[in-house]
């Protein structure tokens, strides 16, 4: 009993304590929570374009969105995290934050878009004939009659998408951008324990995903109330 | 007011219309009847250009279609509509409902825009739910609004795609009553309708379609009580 408390005690001074190891992971955290905000920020704007393309009459643009959507769905987001560091911003001398936002930012933008585009679709065809035949033009039915309505079935499976988007950026690592998974890493390094710092790793993962559920779900008690 | 000629439809490879040729005239109140299938919600809904007429013309107020299609947003300005399934805007309250469409399209300031759907919603009877939302409402008292809100843009025709085949039975009588009224102002309606008792009561004017085409037609007292064809006897012996 005393040497199981022993190496627990040990493996947490090792690995949070000694050279203030448990700063590595709070700054990783902010990393993680940084990057997951400009890139959710990003990826809303891009997917609200994008779906807009879809749903339009242009047909060219239509085309531009689905190939996008499709390349993004269809490639892994490492590959293009590296793609993105390397090939066009890694000559650049932005900081790593930006451009793994960007890639980031980009690769939501594919999913944001459907989830926009499945909650226009689902807005009752009724409501835009009852507006077209009052008169308002097509844009117009859009901003007030459509998006308004369609915002109640997009946000609950947009916050969804920014609690996936959050384990996404796990991989920010590979373009060594000091995050939480890498933080964890780094540790390691240190220390040569493979799961105490990783196990720390996922209780914080864990406890954020946890936290924003919590949220999304009080979120969507408040959206049905008002139907 | 208006004038159809030789109007075609066609969805995909399926002709709905083949061949419509009517008049309506200002004031005139018109009720379409015919089995579903018939092509009578295809021909209201190419009225105000919500279906795009395969071929013919459609003359509205002495603008062709052509001249139509150019500024389609003004032209069903002037042709309100109310649907089988009310269609009311559910994130907006009635008054926002109605109010909506003059404000933005018209210019009007919201207190005449406010004052007039005041007006409005005591002409179809519901003076006091002016804040609720429309999922407060009975279906009866949808329909109503939604006649309401049509009205709000002061237009020259009313049409109406079924307006009472999504309401309980006791509620029918609510909005024929208003549409009644409404009439008898001197609106010129088109009405799309199973109640053949309204449309004996108010159309000027039965237009019976069958297949695409309107198969026969006339006043009330003609068509219910003399029907000269075939079809038209069949249908209205089953049916009333």
């Amino acid at each position: 009993m005393d040497s199981v408390i022993k190496s627990l005690s040990d493996a947490i001074y090792y690995n949070l304590i000694r050279e203030q190891r448990y700063m590595q992971f709070i700054q990783g955290l902010g990393i993680s929570l940084q990057l997951t905000l400009y890139a959710a920020i990003l990826g809303t704007v891009i997917g609200l374009f994008l779906a807009l393309a879809k749903l339009g009459r242009i047909k060219w643009l239509e085309g531009l969105a689905t190939l996008y959507v499709d390349v993004i769905r269809g490639t892994p987001a490492v590959v293009q995290l590296v793609l993105i560091y390397y090939a066009i911003l890694g000559s650049s001398n932005l900081p790593k934050i930006v451009v793994a936002s960007v890639a980031f930012g980009i690769n939501s933008g594919a999913y944001v878009c459907e989830l926009i585009r499945a909650g226009i679709l689902a807005v009752d065809r009724g409501q835009m004939e009852a507006a077209r035949s009052l008169g308002f033009s097509y844009s117009h039915s859009m901003i007030y009659i459509i998006i308004p309505q369609a915002i109640k079935n997009i946000l609950p499976a947009l916050a969804n998408e920014f609690i996936v988007l959050l384990k996404e950026t796990a991989i920010a690592g590979y373009i060594a951008l000091d995050d939480l998974t890498r933080a964890g890493n780094i540790v390691r390094g240190r220390t040569f324990d493979a799961y105490t710092p990783f196990i720390v790793v996922a209780l914080i993962y864990l406890y954020i995903t946890t936290m924003l559920t919590w949220l999304l779900n009080k979120l969507e008690g408040r959206l049905r109330e008002s139907d | 007011m208006i004038e159809v000629v030789d109007l075609h439809k066609y969805f995909g490879k399926l002709q709905v219309l083949k061949g419509v040729n009517t008049n309506i005239k200002k004031q005139e109140v018109v009720c379409v009847i015919g089995a579903s299938g018939s092509g009578k919600s295809t021909f209201l809904r190419c009225l105000n250009l919500l279906e795009e007429p395969t071929s013919g013309e459609i003359i509205i107020d002495g603008i062709p279609l052509v001249e139509q299609r150019k500024d389609i947003n003004r032209l069903r300005q002037k042709v309100g509509m109310v649907f089988q399934q009310f269609n009311l805007f559910p994130h907006m309250t009635v008054m926002e409902n109605i109010t909506l469409a003059p404000m933005k399209l018209k210019g009007m300031s919201k207190t005449e825009a406010y004052e007039t759907a005041r007006d409005l919603l005591n002409k179809v009877g519901l003076p006091d739910k002016d804040n609720e939302y429309p999922n407060r409402l009975s279906g009866g008292q949808k329909q109503r609004v939604a006649i309401a809100r049509a009205l709000a843009m002061d237009p020259e025709v009313m049409l109406f795609d079924e307006p009472t085949s999504a309401l309980d039975p006791e509620m029918v009588g609510e909005v024929l009553n208003v549409m009644k009224q409404l009439a008898n102002e001197g609106m010129t309606m088109v009405v799309v309708t199973h109640e053949m008792g309204f449309a004996k009561e108010v159309g000027d004017r039965i237009m019976f379609m069958d297949e695409g085409i309107i198969y026969e037609e006339g006043t009330p007292q003609e068509l219910f009580n003399n029907p000269r064809r075939e079809r038209t006897k069949e249908f209205l012996g089953k049916v009333l």
